[in-house]
């Protein structure tokens, strides 16, 4: 008797569950199927946790910021777009997973990702095999191009070239001799022969070169600066190219300011430090020092006064500052939408052919083109960091600079031509008429 | 006829006019240099920052302060140069006095670029030779040693004259000795005294400017320069050595620190703790927000803010670690493997927790003004930051050993390492001994981790790089042995510093892990094994 109680009541109840979870479902379904039908879905591939979450994580942000900013002017074809956002977690293979995933289970149409070198070489393959869009917003080696990405970040004449160009002359001090340091990696060691090859033309002498590399994250560069310091009291003007990635930049920088080496006399261009690298930085022993890249915050222009407060809005954070692969991945957004509204789909081959050519305003003033050969024509400058952690540009190129894919200064590389429009060949080889030639 | 002489008058009146007008305009080279600062161009900067620097004006100095300091305003639309003050006001370049009027709205800073900065320099170099202030002069006569500006010379020479303190005196000397070296018409015996003066001097500087001497010197000069030139090579390989002693101290004395904690979890408890590296993070963020704090409530306190971060920094991590000793390891004693993965997950989940916090970007932590720059010390240059921390871990160290040896604590923690049985036995209440034990090891970290946030990034992976390093020391060191663990790190801090400037980093780094994998292999038990019964496996 009371058993038999006891049952109808839990039955009761189990069935006003049962009933409550379908409506639910039904609720949830619904909305499903009809998010479904009116969103273009995005995906963003960066990392949010591990060693390059202190980079990735604002350019996460900045593609959910665009996604907000398109929504609120209607959208992409009259639907509005959809942020999928996973974590590989800095972690290389994970990123070909957490790719594949975005692509074959959440079906996304475009995704915006990667920023080492690495991650980007591990999800290749995914993005050929399924024929998808990756936009790639980081400065980086260059030596590649692939149908299915597009290269928004300087490639090593848009940035390495020209910052050396700056320094050999007369305002940036006629440099002489030159230190290239970097850590030991994919992206320091391949920009480091391109400039070694470039120098070495322009007539500097072997013993003119130093090359140095470190671990990731090294931490104790007492021995680096002060050979730096030894090689640059030579006698000629000395200049160090610096390739040194992420967090070891803030030690090295420390020591620098400690031993006393000013930018007057021996100036450190990097590559890698902006203003967010800044930021965890006591920057008035650095005053002087350069850093060279295709947009800064202080470049003064109406685009880049209203992105940057509309950023910080976004942000909620009036301090939060903005940086190159920001604008990078800015204007790789602008263009995807562009493109997309120009074939009224958003099919991978369709945006693919149609992406070259396709023109975005840049936040520093110009215009930036997508070029056949999946890289971008942009503006270099040179800026000086100031005590307030911002830079002050002292050198810009005088119109915009188009991305090469394989530079001119690498024996195996200077044969090679990428041409998606009339080649379709991101490996065309000039010399033997052939797609397919390999970079030595 | 009155009408001519009227008008000779006028005339002659209007000439003097003229001359008058043109003598204000013009009223001397330094009112003329004044207007190219407006351009924003940097040659055009550079041009007028010699030529105010050579005016003779009494208000160059100023001027050029300002510049130096970005405190150089120009208004490109009315053409004229302001000094701002310290408390925002203007000072109206041209004349030196206050400018009561409204400030033009397109005023902007003159902008300086590194070769302007040091043009600046050099001619500073010039214009300060005779300050009041002994350092000011010294400072100047060292960049007009850098610059060897022939011009500078009579200006050197006089200030030599006048010079009383024997400090500057022999910068001054060296200056004037390089700029005689530098310049072409110099005769052989005063060349043969400059040299000299340079290679008393012996430094790298000094090696540069010998060996950059023409080739076509008088047989005795050259004899004299290559004589100089084997000295001062001499001198700097022997002071090279010191040099690279004092960085392995330096390195050693940073893995001592980073290790000394991880040598009580692990070398006295047993405990593999993965955690390590998060407790040392923890410690270099809660200097953040004591500095973070100080900062905005207190900035008077900033030199003092490593003393209240160092206790605080303790704490934290001190009770972070009796939590998770509690919490966690307590149930997994003598199952390293468990531990090892359970430290590692909490390892991974401070690290996100930090992330979540704080943000994942670096957060600045200053270093207190005694802790920034370097002195030289002979042929060496010490960073003070660097100098600091060899003295702290010093300090650590001895404290740490006497409270083990002195303290009732101390004897209980032995005892229990010792026989943990026979500990209980007479009394001791293990349990609590081993959080205690935790806890110290922990706060020790905690504090490790005030000190590296003076050197290296503080964001949420800083711990990360010194767990690996740290294991290393301990296990090299001997296991459970506090003085094995000071000798191995300072022999592996050593080692690595006196092979990087062969091999470089990336292989120094490699020879050293090599090493140790071979020294294991012949000492399992590290460098210096506690002997006897009292070690369980």
């Amino acid at each position: 008797m009371f058993t038999s109680i006891q049952t109808a009541a839990q039955r009761s109840t189990s069935r006003k569950w049962l009933s409550a979870a379908a409506g639910v479902a039904l609720v949830a379904g619904a909305v499903q199927s009809a998010s479904a039908q009116e969103t273009i879905k995005v995906g963003v591939l960066h990392s949010l946790s591990g060693t390059m979450a202190i980079s990735e994580t604002t350019l996460k942000d900045t593609v959910l910021f665009m996604i907000d900013e398109q929504n609120k002017k209607g959208g992409v074809n009259g639907k509005k777009l959809e942020a999928v956002v996973v974590d590989p977690a800095s972690n290389w293979p994970l990123f070909a997973e957490k790719a594949r995933e975005l692509i074959s289970k959440d079906k996304v149409a475009v995704v915006f990702g990667c920023w080492t070198s690495v991650s980007r070489k591990s999800v290749l393959p995914v993005f050929k095999e399924l024929n998808s869009i990756l936009f790639y917003p980081v400065q980086y080696e260059g030596e590649e191009s692939e149908r299915n990405v597009f290269y928004t970040g300087a490639a090593p004449n848009q940035q390495a070239i020209p910052a050396v160009d700056y320094l050999m002359s007369k305002e940036g001090g006629a440099v002489k001799r030159w230190v290239l340091a970097g850590t030991d990696y994919v992206y320091p060691r391949t920009t480091n022969k391109i400039l070694e090859a470039y120098l070495k033309s322009k007539g500097v002498k072997q013993e003119d070169i130093m090359i140095n590399y470190t671990p990731f994250g090294h931490s104790d560069w007492q021995t680096i600066v002060s050979d730096i310091k030894k090689f640059g009291s030579a006698g000629k003007k000395t200049g160090v190219v610096s390739t040194i990635n992420g967090d070891a930049n803030v030690p090295f920088y420390k020591e620098l300011g400690n031993q006393g080496i000013k930018a007057t006399d021996i100036p450190v261009v990097a590559f890698s430090v902006g203003e967010e690298e800044l930021a965890g930085l006591d920057t008035k022993p650095l005053l002087g020092h350069l850093a060279a890249w295709n947009y800064f915050q202080s470049v003064k222009s109406a685009g880049n006064s209203e992105f940057i407060k509309k950023w910080q809005e976004f942000t909620k954070n009036p301090k939060r500052v903005t940086n190159d692969p920001m604008e990078a991945t800015v204007i790789g957004f602008n263009m995807w939408v562009k493109a997309v509204e120009k074939v009224k789909s958003t099919d991978a081959d369709k945006v693919i052919d149609a992406l070259p050519g396709i023109e975005a305003a840049n936040l520093t003033g110009g215009t930036s083109k997508m070029l056949p050969n999946h890289h971008i024509t942009k503006p270099v400058f040179v800026g000086e960091i100031k005590a307030d952690g911002q830079f002050d540009v002292v050198w810009k190129t005088k119109g915009l600079v188009p991305g090469d894919a394989w530079t001119d200064f690498l024996p195996g590389s200077k044969d090679l031509d990428s041409d998606w429009v009339k080649l379709k060949c991101g490996n065309y080889n000039t010399v033997t008429k052939k797609c397919g030639g390999q970079a030595s | 006829m009155v009408k001519f002489h009227d008008r000779i008058v006028a005339l002659v009146f209007a000439i003097g006019l003229l001359v008058v007008a043109a003598g204000l305009a013009h009223a001397g080279p330094y009112e003329d240099a004044l207007e190219k600062f407006t351009t924003d161009e940097f040659a055009d900067t550079a041009e007028a920052v010699t030529e105010v620097a050579t005016s003779g004006s009494p208000l160059a100095a100023p001027l050029i302060a300002a510049l130096q300091d970005g405190r150089l305003q120009f208004s490109a639309k009315d053409k004229k140069v302001f000094i701002k003050t310290a408390d925002d006001k203007l000072i109206d370049a041209e004349t030196g006095k206050p400018f009561d009027g409204t400030p033009p709205d397109d005023l902007d800073t003159v902008r300086v670029n590194n070769r302007l900065r040091g043009v600046i320099e050099a001619a500073n170099g010039a214009l300060t030779l005779m300050a009041p202030d002994a350092g000011k002069r010294y400072e100047s006569a060292q960049s007009v040693f850098k610059s060897r500006d022939a011009a500078v010379l009579p200006a050197v020479e006089k200030a030599l004259e006048a010079e009383k303190v024997a400090r500057v005196k022999k910068i001054l000397n060296e200056a004037r000795a390089a700029i005689l070296l530098a310049a072409d018409d110099t005769s052989a015996p005063d060349r043969i005294a400059a040299i000299e003066v340079i290679r008393a001097r012996g430094d790298q500087d000094s090696l540069a400017l010998l060996q950059s001497l023409p080739a076509d010197l008088p047989a005795d000069v050259r004899a004299t320069a290559n004589g100089a030139i084997k000295t001062v090579e001499r001198n700097l390989a022997l002071w090279n050595t010191v040099q690279n002693l004092w960085y392995g101290l330096s390195l050693g004395s940073v893995l001592l620190l980073a290790a000394i904690g991880l040598a009580i979890t692990f070398g006295v408890m047993g405990v593999i703790n993965m955690a390590h590296g998060e407790m040392v993070m923890l410690g270099a963020y809660t200097t953040y927000v004591v500095q973070d704090v100080i900062r905005t409530s207190y900035p008077g306190l900033f030199d003092y803010s490593l003393a209240f971060a160092l206790p605080l920094a303790f704490l934290v991590a001190a009770i972070v670690g009796i939590i998770i000793e509690r919490t966690v390891i307590r149930f997994l004693y003598g199952r390293p493997l468990e531990t090892l993965l359970a430290t590692w997950g909490i390892s991974l989940v401070l690290m996100q927790a930090v992330r979540a916090v704080f943000g994942p970007t670096n957060k600045e932590v200053g270093n207190p003004s005694w802790m920034s720059g370097a002195f030289d010390l002979g042929g060496i240059l010490i960073t003070y930051n660097r100098m600091w921390i060899i003295v702290f871990t010093g300090i650590v160290f001895v404290a740490l050993l006497a409270m083990l040896r002195f303290t009732r604590l101390g004897l209980e923690m032995r005892a229990v390492t010792q026989n943990r049985q026979m500990a209980a036995a007479v009394g001791i209440r293990t349990a609590r001994i081993d959080a205690l034990t935790f806890g110290l090891g922990s706060g020790i970290a905690g504090i490790a981790g005030v000190a590296l946030s003076q050197i290296d990034n503080v964001s949420p992976n800083l711990g990360q790089g010194y767990i690996i390093d740290s294991f290393m020391v301990v296990v090299f060191g001997g296991v459970g042995n506090l003085w094995g663990t000071l000798v191995g790190a300072l022999t592996l801090g050593i080692a690595n510093k006196f092979l990087e400037p062969f091999a470089g980093a990336v292989l120094a780094k490699i020879a050293i892990l090599v090493f140790i994998i071979l020294f294991i292999q012949k000492r399992p038990r590290g460098m210096f094994a506690l002997k006897g019964r009292a070690i369980e496996a």
